[in-house]
């Protein structure tokens, strides 16, 4: 991994999103919540594209999730992964609503659609903490 | 398994079809000549005032009988200034993506309509080879960025999202895609603007390296420079000149704007309002189509398009394109100038100067015999389909 590279892919704090950077150092998803319909939304948004209410406020969810699909980058278009490929990526949808692409923490074999899957918090250098899922299968 | 495409409920509602608006010119790169000469690096522009050129020599007009310019993925200044096309009434660009291209007909269409515009060019170009144009990997959005940092990137891994599901709900082998990458090759090789020529058998095709797994290189459209220009105008006009007009006797659009590229019915209920919008319109129905040109980014968006539009049941669309059917000389022939994984990617514009070759009889070794209607299909973030007919 070119971690210089891999630093400059992830997504830069604002005061909007910090919450959810927040969540996952403390080992929690969290998702906006629209105070007036009460719907989730990933990633942050200044209105609930529901009712358009701008109040929200953030939430700890329940981090489970099922996988939609997935598949397999063979292909070399960051620098970052050069050295990563191939390598698998989940959409994941969230047992709130919103759909997350990630990946399953070091699990061997195929994602299988429809797993039952749930959060969890991978610390990284530059003293960030990153959303990834497991099935369970995992140590 | 059922579909809701019966023509009988597409009679009557004539009086809303468009029925004035014709395409009188069309104009393409010859793009295999680009695709072989590397050595060349090509300015947009200059492809694309040369289609424009053959546009206009194709219906017997000059620049001065243009009143309406859109562009798509080039800028109407240096565009207007290189042609001399300096004074249209109405001008407009469009983002150069691929479901621009359905958009930008009807827009053109609407201005002929309204009278906003008498002739109306609209003008593509790109040089994506010459530019090295990757479509995955750049720069993201901040929403975008929640994909990036995980090494998710272009809108082919987001299909082979979509495809990766679709196989798991409808169980589609391995060499589903097979036939369409045969098909479009298979056209293209009667096809001498045709950027790839050779025929490919399924075995060349399941050998093909993954990119986004589970999609291959063979399903993915090609990158390649050229230009496309198409003139519209109304029916009336249309008659008095060179060429016999290609009428657009209806089109229709609905668009499923989302953060992602992943719709999670892979675009099917929009597609199935947009298809029940058009074939109402029209009173012509997916039975009545002799040719269809379908927007194939990458090869999954031919399923999820014949399944939506009701040319295929819902779920075993990789079923009903084997044995012939898409071919030339089937049923129902789809992409016969080999479409964006052979002829050339010109975003979908190219399938539109082939709709029109077919209608006109000017196709060549690969014309469809009798080829009186054309449908035209585009399953994107903005779904858009028409058809055209002769006069």
């Amino acid at each position: 991994m070119d971690v210089a590279a891999y630093a400059k892919l992830l997504p830069d704090i604002t005061p909007r999103n910090k919450p959810y950077w927040d969540g996952l150092a403390a080992g929690e998803l969290r998702l906006q919540k629209c105070a007036a319909c009460g719907r989730h939304r990933f990633p942050d948004a200044p209105l609930c594209p529901e009712c358009l209410s701008g109040e929200s406020s953030w939430e700890a969810v329940s981090g489970a999730g099922t996988i939609w699909s997935w598949c397999t980058m063979h292909q070399k278009y960051f620098a970052a992964f050069a050295d990563e490929v191939p390598y698998q990526l989940v959409y994941v949808r969230l047992a709130e609503g919103p759909l997350v692409i990630s990946v399953l923490a070091g699990e061997p074999g195929e994602p299988e659609i429809g797993r039952q899957v749930h959060a969890v918090f991978q610390p990284i250098a530059g003293d960030r903490t990153v959303l990834k899922f497991s099935t369970g299968a995992a140590a | 398994m059922a579909r809701g495409h019966d023509l009988h409920e597409y009679k009557g509602d004539i009086a809303m079809a468009m029925k004035d608006v014709a395409i009188v010119g069309v104009g393409t790169s010859d793009f295999r000549r680009l695709y072989a000469d590397k050595s060349q690096k090509n300015d947009v522009y200059q492809l694309a005032a040369e289609a424009f050129r053959d546009a206009l020599e194709d219906c017997g007009a000059t620049q001065k009988d243009v009143d309406g310019l859109l562009c798509v993925n080039i800028k109407y200044g240096p565009f207007g200034d290189m042609t001399g096309l300096t004074g249209p009434g109405f001008v407009h660009d469009l983002e150069g993506t691929g479901r621009m291209s359905g958009v930008a007909l009807q827009e053109a269409c609407s201005l002929v309509e309204s009278g906003a515009a008498h002739t109306v060019a609209v003008v593509y170009a790109t040089n994506g080879r010459t530019a090295g144009l990757k479509y995955g990997g750049g720069d993201a959005d901040p929403a975008g960025a929640y994909d990036a940092m995980y090494g998710m990137t272009s809108t082919g891994a987001y299909l082979s999202m979509m495809y990766q599901r679709y196989r798991h709900l409808y169980g589609a082998p391995e060499d589903a895609l097979a036939p369409l990458a045969i098909n479009n090759r298979a056209n293209g090789a009667r096809n001498p603007i045709a950027v790839f020529q050779q025929e490919i058998t399924k075995d060349e095709y399941l050998a093909s390296r993954f990119i986004s797994q589970p999609l291959r290189k063979l399903d993915y459209c090609i990158i390649n420079d050229g230009a496309v220009a198409f003139i519209v105008t109304s029916m009336d006009r249309a008659r008095g000149m060179s060429k016999k007009p290609v009428r657009v006797a209806a089109t229709a659009g609905r668009a499923e704007l989302g953060r992602s590229y992943i719709s999670p019915d892979f675009y099917y209920a929009t597609s199935a309002a947009v298809a029940e919008d058009l074939y109402k319109k029209s009173g012509i129905g997916p039975d009545q189509i002799d040719c269809m040109q379908v927007y194939d980014n990458f090869l999954p968006t031919i399923l999820f398009t014949l399944e939506g539009f009701g040319h295929a049941p819902r779920g075993a669309s990789w079923e009903w394109i084997r044995d012939g059917r898409i071919e030339l000389g089937g049923e129902r022939p789809m992409n016969t100038s080999g479409g964006h994984t052979s002829e050339s990617y010109m975003q979908g514009f190219a399938l539109h100067v082939e709709a029109v070759r077919q209608v006109r009889g000017e196709a060549g070794e690969r014309q469809v015999e009798n080829c009186g209607t054309v449908q035209y299909m585009c399953v994107s973030p903005i779904v858009t389909s028409h058809i055209f007919t002769a006069d």
